[in-house]
């Protein structure tokens, strides 16, 4: 008997990323640029490697508490505390998690029944909408837009509010296109948050990665703390991405009921990720500092770059993107992206990746070293001639 | 100054309006604190970091500690410049500890270093004794780990 087709509807209902598709036509190319990935370039500092290889040799292999080690739970209640003056407790107000990732994933099941609405500022990290929808969650989008440097406007959010509505899901700085919120702007979000009853869900893991100003914590705001589920990790600001390791913070029910699911469904995050975080916190800020102070070069060189080759490109003043427009090429961003790959061998990811709103951009990361911006920029920059003087195959049009 | 130095030495020579607008600042600022530092004899020059190991006309180097006697008002600084007018002389350094300078020497082979010690530097009037020792193997130079590359293991497409 030929099986019937197993798989859920609601996990049919899902399309891949359009990151993993772009992904399997970059692997058939050879001598590739990337500026694909969403992943620092240097590795994880070694003092953290070396802190974890020590931890193994003496044996630390075991489960931990459901809710992580005590003493990183500790440890980012400092430097939460030390950063941004607000206070979480760290017996009850810290989940350590699997990265955001999982944070996300889980704090969605926490918090969701179904047809609750969330609300998702696009474009945006690829993983969103997908947490609300597998935790029976309905994704309301609102599209930002370059005309406001992709920051979410007040306005916007009043338009997609529905008796539904119990969340609103936001991350800056942004991937994918680098935009940071003030601290006055986000209050506009606050304040809606309270007169509406709603639950921000803010995603800060590009928090350190901010080059101008300072990052706003959401939960640091006037009344948000008790309304915030804050999402953060190691991966990026550390350059952690492999160790999968991140955290939530957020009023006691929530991450009790979060822990609660993490108990089932994860029982506890790596010990060894753990232990590196720790070393991470308690002893490697000048290692971060040090790489924040590479991608700010790294940003003003390349974002420079794009405008002087005639992609024109808003300044993304956090994490590690630009989110140039492609528009006056008259490809959409997947041709763009797909004849830039087979012409010129860079890699990027087309911006309705993101989100349809993306459509029109591409993203590019600029964590890879100067010498490769270079080479990507003169490459982009030939393959815009080979554009304006009609020498590309028609196929890509 | 300090951050244009730093990108200096990390990377070699650098295009001015590289850095400048790394460094978000006007380009004639960056090209008149380089001209200052080079004026100032801050900025002494470029040079390629080489791994002589690898290369095949091959350099070895020998770390000799040396004992001197100083001198009235001048302590170290007489002999240690005439030290270091030698060819053979990589660097020279005045030390704290038990030696009193340290003296790299570059050559092509062990015997061409012996000699040079026990004919050139050992007779110089002043030097009391001189221990030699030499480098084996390089792991790091200048800031440079020489050790394999780890190789990037990222993916070429990533969320
Ligand atoms: C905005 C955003 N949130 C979350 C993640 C996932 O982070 P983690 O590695 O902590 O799961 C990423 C990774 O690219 C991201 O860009």
């Amino acid at each position: 008997m030929q099986p019937r087709p197993f798989v859920s509807r609601t996990a049919d209902s899902i399309p891949p990323s359009g990151i993993r598709e772009f992904f399997d036509l970059v692997a058939t190319q050879d001598d590739v640029i990337s500026l694909g990935v969403g992943e620092p370039d240097f590795p994880t500092p070694w003092k953290i490697c070396d802190a974890v290889v020590d931890a193994l040799r003496r044996g630390v292999t075991s489960y931990t508490s459901n809710y992580g080690l005590l003493e990183l739970r500790e440890a980012i209640a400092e430097d939460i505390y030390k950063r941004y003056g607000v206070e979480y407790d760290p017996g009850r107000e810290i989940l350590i998690t699997a990265g955001v990732s999982e944070g996300m994933d889980v704090g969605m099941r926490a918090i969701l029944d179904p047809g609750d609405e969330v609300i998702v500022a696009e474009p945006c990290y690829v993983s969103y909408k997908p947490c609300v929808v597998f935790a029976g969650g309905v994704p309301v989008v609102v599209a930002t837009s370059a005309d406001n440097d992709f920051r979410l406007q007040a306005a916007q959010i009043q338009e997609a509010l529905t008796p539904q509505t119990k969340a609103l899901l936001i991350g800056y700085p942004n991937n994918p296109t680098g935009a940071v919120m003030s601290r006055p702007e986000l209050a506009q979000l606050a304040e809606i948050a309270e007169q509406h009853d709603l639950l921000v869900i803010s995603d800060e893991i590009y928090g350190h990665l901010t080059y101008e100003g300072q990052h706003t914590c959401f939960s640091s705001l006037p009344d948000m703390k008790p309304r915030t589920l804050l999402l953060n990790g190691f991966s990026k600001a550390y350059a952690m991405t492999g160790w999968r390791i991140g955290y939530a913070c957020g009023p006691a029910p929530i991450i009790e009921a979060m822990m609660h699911i993490h108990s089932y469904t994860a029982l506890c995050s790596s010990v060894l990720a753990q232990v590196g975080a720790i070393e991470a916190l308690r002893n490697c800020e000048a290692e971060m500092t040090e790489m924040i102070a590479q991608y700010d070069h790294r940003r003003r060189l390349f974002v420079n770059g794009l405008n002087e080759i005639g992609l024109p490109c808003f300044e993304p003043r956090g994490a590690f993107y630009t989110f140039p427009s492609i528009q006056g090429t008259g490809l959409s961003s997947g041709k763009f992206s797909q004849a830039l790959l087979l012409e010129e061998k860079v890699a990027t990811v087309p911006g309705d990746a993101f989100g349809e709103c993306g459509e029109g951009y591409i993203r590019c990361t600029y964590a890879s070293s100067i010498d490769q911006l270079k080479e990507a920029l003169s490459r982009m920059a030939q393959f815009l001639d080979k554009l304006d003087s009609g020498k590309l195959p028609v196929s890509y049009a | 100054m300090q951050q244009v130095l730093e990108i200096l030495a990390q990377q070699g020579p650098v295009d001015p309006s590289e850095i400048a607008t790394r460094l978000d600042r006007p380009v004639d600022e960056v090209e008149a604190l380089i001209r200052q530092a080079q004026e100032e004899g801050i900025l002494l020059g470029y040079r390629a970091l080489i791994n002589w190991e690898k290369a095949d006309g091959e350099k070895i180097y020998a770390f000799i500690s040396v004992e001197a006697t100083p001198e009235h008002n001048r302590g170290f600084d007489k002999i240690a410049d005439y030290v270091s007018h030698f060819d053979e002389v990589h660097s020279v350094y005045l030390m704290s500890g038990i030696s009193d300078l340290t003296v790299v020497v570059e050559g092509s082979d062990f015997r061409e270093i012996a000699r040079f010690v026990a004919e050139k530097l050992a007779p110089i009037p002043g030097v009391r004794s001189t221990a030699t020792s030499f480098v084996l193997k390089t792991y790091k130079m200048e800031g440079e780990i020489v050790a394999e590359e780890a190789g990037n293991h990222r993916l070429a497409v990533s969320p």
